[in-house]
């Protein structure tokens, strides 16, 4: 079971994911930005893994469905200890194992290769169900994108793990409000978010998604079936897109850009520096 | 070919309790004794084809075998990233089932008209693609797609084709390729039912003299080189399919040879281009729209034997 402090993870993940794209020179800072509370405090006790077994068949499953958000994935599970440090090093350059999307191939902790948009919750249901049909206590959380809610994958599955009452099943929406071009509202409008889930069979909780108490709580779903209507659930984070680093704030420019040597220094000042050295 | 395929599904389940079957909505009237059987290993995903791949990569990441059944193009094309990605590049052992191979669903339209299936799936990496002939083979291949580790496709034509096995085929027989009939003139390799074609064209070739050596191909991809060895000592091959003259059979052959360092001249017959969408009608009708009939079949290998020996035969007129 990891125990780290789950601040301590998120703060120095968001200086290591930095350093990776600016390294990197890789997109989607301000997307890695605005998920990795919600990783920090799935891999910091509410899911059930263990980095010294990351293939323990009795491990609860984190799929991070947005795989564009690679580099804050791999930072939070590099600072849980699944695999060195140093591998961050070269992320997404010549060689590396970490691809500038998720890859599972040799990375110990990535359940799923993901990157295009829509593949974690289906394959989510499949697990869940699995683990229903055998009498497994596993607990499956998909972590996906707002803008990943344009995908007809994504209600699919919502009505197929509603209808067998997968109450194994979490999701956490990173609604950070920005998708590639624009709003999440100009681009395809998605609210009444909350009452589409629910109207779609789900228990929905919305929380602060920096929030790391109200995200724990949220998240962590009882491993038992309560008695009555099983649900799954899906917790819709309320995120801010380049969180903690002010000039990324809200700016779908940081969906795309990389940090150069300038931009990446005033990150690091706001981002408490040495963070990573813990 | 689909009861076939869904009896010995069931008797592997029997035997393996990792076997599992997702519907994507269809099988009205021959899931329905599976379903009964084996309901923890049984789901109807809805009428949700991308999801249905996913959901059964989820299930083979947890152990269990996956069989997913569709009709035509539907649990191909319409969910093949969710194929590529996330059952190919996991090496996940999830068989993709098609019933409609070709021109099954003649009458019903082009979209249930399966013709570039074949091609699509054999690009993937790791894929098997599996194409019996008849149900005696459909059997086989389904016990032997549930023995392999890592993606498959099997392509089932429906119910009723021409029997052309008498006997069960062990698996390293069905395999390897069949010899349907014997002959040293020339070799038609056949996949799929209509491989029936290709047995009455080596009937005709036989009133005209000519000795065709027909072998039903089973297994597309990976082509195993021993069907191209049949073909040694002819005069060259014509590779029939009710699919896409690009990209499946004839194309597997072609790149096989090459690799082989084989002369023989080939002859790929498959769909016409100029045919497609513009038609419907049943199996056979659809057949002759795209130029695949025994007199073709015939006309092809007869000008590859004549074209290998003195002859005073007519000119064939192959459809490639």
């Amino acid at each position: 079971m990891v125990v780290i402090d789950s601040q301590d993870l998120a703060r120095a993940a968001r200086v290591s994911a930095v350093r990776a794209t600016h390294r990197g020179k890789s997109s989607h800072i301000g997307s890695c930005l605005s998920v990795i509370d919600i990783l920090a405090v799935l891999y910091s006790g509410v899911a059930r893994v263990r980095p010294e077994a990351p293939e323990d068949p009795a491990r609860d499953i984190v799929i991070l469905s947005k795989g564009h958000a690679a580099a804050g994935l791999y930072s939070v599970l590099a600072h849980s200890g699944f695999f060195p440090l140093e591998w961050l090093a070269d992320f997404s350059l010549d060689g590396s194992r970490l691809g500038g999307h998720v890859t599972s191939t040799a990375v110990p902790g990535v359940e799923l290769s993901t990157g295009s948009l829509g593949h974690g919750l289906p394959f989510g249901v499949g697990l869940a169900l699995a683990a229903k049909r055998t009498g497994a206590p596993r607990k499956v959380f998909v972590v996906m994108s707002d803008g990943e809610c344009d995908e007809g994958t994504t209600w699919e599955s919502a009505l197929l793990a509603a209808h067998h009452g997968l109450d194994n099943l979490v999701v956490a929406v990173d609604r950070n409000h920005l998708q590639s071009l624009a709003d999440t509202e100009q681009t395809l409008r998605l609210e009444p978010f909350a009452e589409k889930w629910s109207a779609f069979g789900w228990e929905v909780l919305t929380v602060d998604g920096h929030d790391h108490d109200g995200l724990r709580s949220a998240l962590d779903t009882p491993r038992e079936s309560a008695s009555g209507e099983q649900r799954p659930r899906v917790v819709i984070c309320e995120t801010v897109k380049g969180k903690g680093v002010s000039f990324m704030e809200n700016q779908v420019l940081w969906h795309y850009r990389s940090p150069d040597d300038k931009a990446l220094a005033t990150a690091l000042s706001e981002l408490l520096p040495g963070a990573e050295d813990r | 070919m689909r009861d076939a395929f869904l009896d010995e599904l069931s008797a592997l389940a029997r035997e393996d309790d990792r076997v599992f079957l997702i519907v994507g909505d269809l099988g009205f009237s021959v899931i329905e004794d599976f379903a009964a059987e084996f309901p923890d290993r049984f789901l109807n995903v809805g009428v949700a084809e991308q999801t249905m791949i996913g959901v059964a990569a989820g299930l083979a990441a947890s152990g269990y075998r996956v069989f997913v059944y569709s009709i035509g193009n539907f649990p191909t094309m319409r969910c093949l990233e969710q194929i590529r990605n996330d059952v190919c590049y996991h090496e996940r052992s999830v068989t993709v089932v098609a019933v409609g191979a070709g021109f099954s669903y003649g009458p019903m339209g082009y979209t249930h008209h399966a013709i570039e299936d074949v091609a699509v799936m054999r690009a993937l990496p790791r894929m098997t693609v599996l194409s019996p002939a008849d149900a005696v083979e459909a059997r086989v291949l389904t016990r032997y797609a549930a023995g392999l580790e890592g993606p498959c496709y099997l392509r089932l034509g429906k119910n009723g084709e021409p029997r052309l096995h008498q006997a069960p085929l062990d698996v390293d027989e069905a395999v390897g390729g069949q010899v349907l009939c014997e002959g040293d003139d020339v070799t038609v390799l056949a996949t799929g039912s209509i491989a029936s074609l290709a047995v009455e064209a080596a009937d005709l070739l036989r009133g005209r003299g000519i000795a065709a050596r027909v072998v039903s191909v089973p297994v597309i991809e990976p082509l195993p080189e021993s069907v191209l060895d049949q073909a040694r000592g002819t005069a060259g091959i014509v590779t029939l399919e009710e699919h896409s003259a690009r990209g499946g059979l004839g194309s597997a052959v072609l790149e096989t040879a090459a690799r082989m360092r084989m002369t023989l001249p080939v002859t790929v017959m498959g769909t016409d281009d100029s045919a497609l969408g513009r038609h419907v009608g049943t199996t056979a009708y659809m057949r002759a729209m795209n130029g695949l009939t025994v007199q073709s079949v015939a006309d092809a290998a007869a000008s590859l034997a004549r074209a290998d020996g003195p002859s005073n035969l007519s000119p064939g007129s192959p459809r490639a």
